[in-house]
């Protein structure tokens, strides 16, 4: 059963009915409906096409939210082999709102870390909704410290709403895990991608995508505040968020104007939710090509390509 | 002479004998509602007689009172590109940056200066919370990465002064790369092994906190500054549920690790010459009054005198 977000009522109408007529021809029989299903069918997949052709930034954020897109934990599994988790922060807790550690990618053992939402109420509270708390990103910089100790890349898969603002999260250093999780990444001697595979909320994004490269899922977002958060500063009335989505300029197509990211990754018609597959699929040949971009770099070309990527960001603007 | 030219010979004089007086002479305490003679709370640096609240303070009121004898080089800032996004929300972005810097007399929301602190020489930079919310975004990022530069060029310890309700909205994702530009930055004075203190003032919040305001070798703050990554009305809404008294605030974070010290701004300087000289191994510092420093630089006497003896900062 498949979830339809607002804008896609009409399509739901029309698959309701195709779906309808098939029912209706298993009941009685002798009746042929072939015809009209698949002309609903037909009618069903080109307005499918034509909704998500030019999505607006808003309804970009419900597809990057939607729940039955791949998540990080699904990307593991079907992109890698002998994944083997490694928890804890050796300092206070285990967060499930981020998974992370060995796996080979092919043959190439690498550290794979990322944000988990969770798929049901029950999961979604265990990973408390893919907000991560201190411990998240102190297990984070543990392993990326691993990972450059032993040589192995690193590949992080972002998909949070942002850091968790909760009351122990803030008493144990929300900020400066955040801040020193960042410091990681930029410190590590050894080639870190990133990919953006729903949400990129803020800094708890940030302190795992500071990356040698980065890339996004066509339809995901990478924003310094929630739509939602920017209308209700800016405009004074969160009910505003069409109009803020639209100003931030957080789709993948402009931060690639922007020269934030490197490359935008293709989504399967009508967004990764509808065929997850080839969605994984897609994310996995571009951390391949990501990674083998940076091959036969030494530690000091990784850091130094690093940096100058990040302080020659935000040069050229919108308009270049 | 009839009533009527008693009643109204006084008003035309009156007009005319209008004494020039400044406007705010007196300020009200922000905390405890004290009325604050405005030299008596210049020369207290902003913090407030009576209740010891520390009111928000200018960078350029700041670097007069930290380095000897007020004098200082500003350090160049490369212009970013003006509003990268063409941001609009209900103003445009051009047009709030043109009120903030009316109202402010400054380009931007950081300065970034050289100059001696108790003859020990520095690279300062610090945030004005009066320009759009001391709100970073690339120029930010630019400044906070050329007072690095010029550090490490120097060869000189870099001092902070962070004050910001976080990153610039209207700048997008690009002022939420401020928190790896900046985090550069910090690695590059680090490396050269040189100190690095983040003084840490009300309020320092959001992708600030969460980047270069966190990772200083010492960190000190001013009293009762609000610090923190979400804000305490986010956290409300989050959990339903009251925050403790003083929650987020210097003294806490101090209790929960995350401070070196909390140091009333009348002591500030001191404590930052003294631990800056050990960092760097100088010989103490000489306390009392200094002639100015060097013979070019016209250091006002009187700058000086206005600061308490070190000796009796206790």
């Amino acid at each position: 059963m498949t979830q339809y977000l607002d804008f896609e009522k009409p399509l739901a109408e029309i698959e309701g009915k195709a779906e309808e007529l098939r029912a209706l021809a298993r009941t009685n029989e002798g009746m042929d409906v072939s015809a009209e299903a698949e002309a609903l069918d037909a009618k069903a997949a080109a307005m499918l096409v034509d909704l998500y052709k030019d999505l607006s930034p808003w309804r970009k954020c419900q597809v990057a939210r939607h729940p039955d897109r791949p998540h990080c934990r699904d990307y593991i599994e079907a992109l890698f082999t002998e994944y083997t988790p490694l928890a804890g922060d050796r300092n206070f807790a285990d967060d499930h709102a981020v998974m992370g550690g060995l796996a080979r990618l092919g043959d190439r053992p690498v550290m794979v870390i990322g944000h988990e939402k969770g798929t049901d109420t029950k999961s979604r509270i265990e990973h408390n909704f893919g907000m991560a708390r201190p411990e998240g990103y102190r297990k984070a910089i543990r392993l990326m410290e691993m990972a450059g100790k032993f040589g192995l890349p690193v590949v992080t898969l972002v998909d949070t709403p942002g850091a968790y603002p909760g009351k122990g999260a803030e008493e144990r250093g929300q900020s400066e895990a955040i801040a020193r999780a960042t410091e990681a990444c930029l410190r590590i001697g050894v080639p870190l991608v990133s990919v953006i595979i729903g949400e990129g909320g803020s800094g708890g994004a940030v302190a795992f995508a500071t990356a040698n490269r980065v890339a996004m899922l066509q339809h995901s977002i990478y924003s310094v505040i929630s739509p939602e958060g920017c209308a209700s500063i800016l405009w004074k009335d969160a009910e505003k968020m069409r109009e803020a989505a639209e100003a931030l300029r957080l789709t993948a197509q402009d931060l690639m104007k922007l020269g934030v990211i490197d490359r935008v990754i293709e989504e399967p018609s009508g967004g990764a939710h509808r065929d997850g597959k080839a969605a994984i699929a897609a994310v996995g040949r571009a951390i391949e090509a990501m990674l083998s971009d940076l091959d036969g770099k030494d530690r000091a070309e990784i850091v130094k390509d690093r940096r100058t990527k990040f302080l020659k960001m935000g040069d050229r603007g919108l308009a270049a | 002479m009839n009533w009527i030219n008693n009643f109204v010979r006084p008003r035309i004089n009156s007009i005319f004998s209008r004494r020039e007086t400044p406007e705010n002479l007196w300020h009200k305490c922000s905390a405890c509602g004290t009325m604050l003679f405005h030299r008596e709370l210049s020369d207290n640096l902003n913090v407030c007689t009576n209740c010891n609240h520390h009111m928000g303070l200018t960078p350029r009121a700041r670097f007069a009172n930290l380095f000897d004898g007020g004098v200082f080089t500003e350090v160049a800032v490369p212009d970013p590109k003006a509003d990268p996004l063409q941001f609009r929300d209900q103003k445009k972005y051009p047009d709030r940056m043109r009120a903030a810097q009316k109202g402010t007399g400054e380009k931007e929301a950081m300065l970034v200066a050289t100059g001696e602190m108790g003859r020990t020489p520095i690279v300062a930079a610090a945030q004005d919370f009066s320009f759009m919310g001391g709100s970073m975004g690339m120029y930010v990022g630019n400044a906070i990465i050329a007072a690095a530069q010029e550090a490490v060029k120097l060869h000189r310890p870099l001092i902070l002064f962070s004050a910001a309700g976080g990153a610039r909205m209207q700048e997008g994702i690009l002022s939420l790369m401020q928190m790896p530009r900046t985090t550069v930055a910090v690695e590059m004075v680090k490396e050269a092994g040189l100190p690095y203190i983040v003084v840490l003032t009300h309020p320092t919040t959001g992708g600030v906190t969460a980047s270069y305001a966190m990772l200083g070798d010492v960190h000190i703050a001013e009293p009762n500054a609000l610090i923190c990554f979400a804000g305490p009305r986010v956290i409300e809404q989050t959990i339903r549920e009251k925050l403790p008294e003083g929650f987020q605030r210097a003294e806490y974070l101090l209790d929960h690790g995350m401070l070196d010290r909390v140091t009333h701004r009348m002591q500030m300087r001191d404590e930052l010459i003294t631990i800056t000289r050990m960092l760097i191994n100088l010989p103490p510092a000489i306390k009392g009054d200094l002639p100015p420093p060097a013979p070019e630089a016209e250091a006002p006497a009187e700058a000086n005198s206005t600061e308490p003896p070190a000796g009796s900062a206790a």
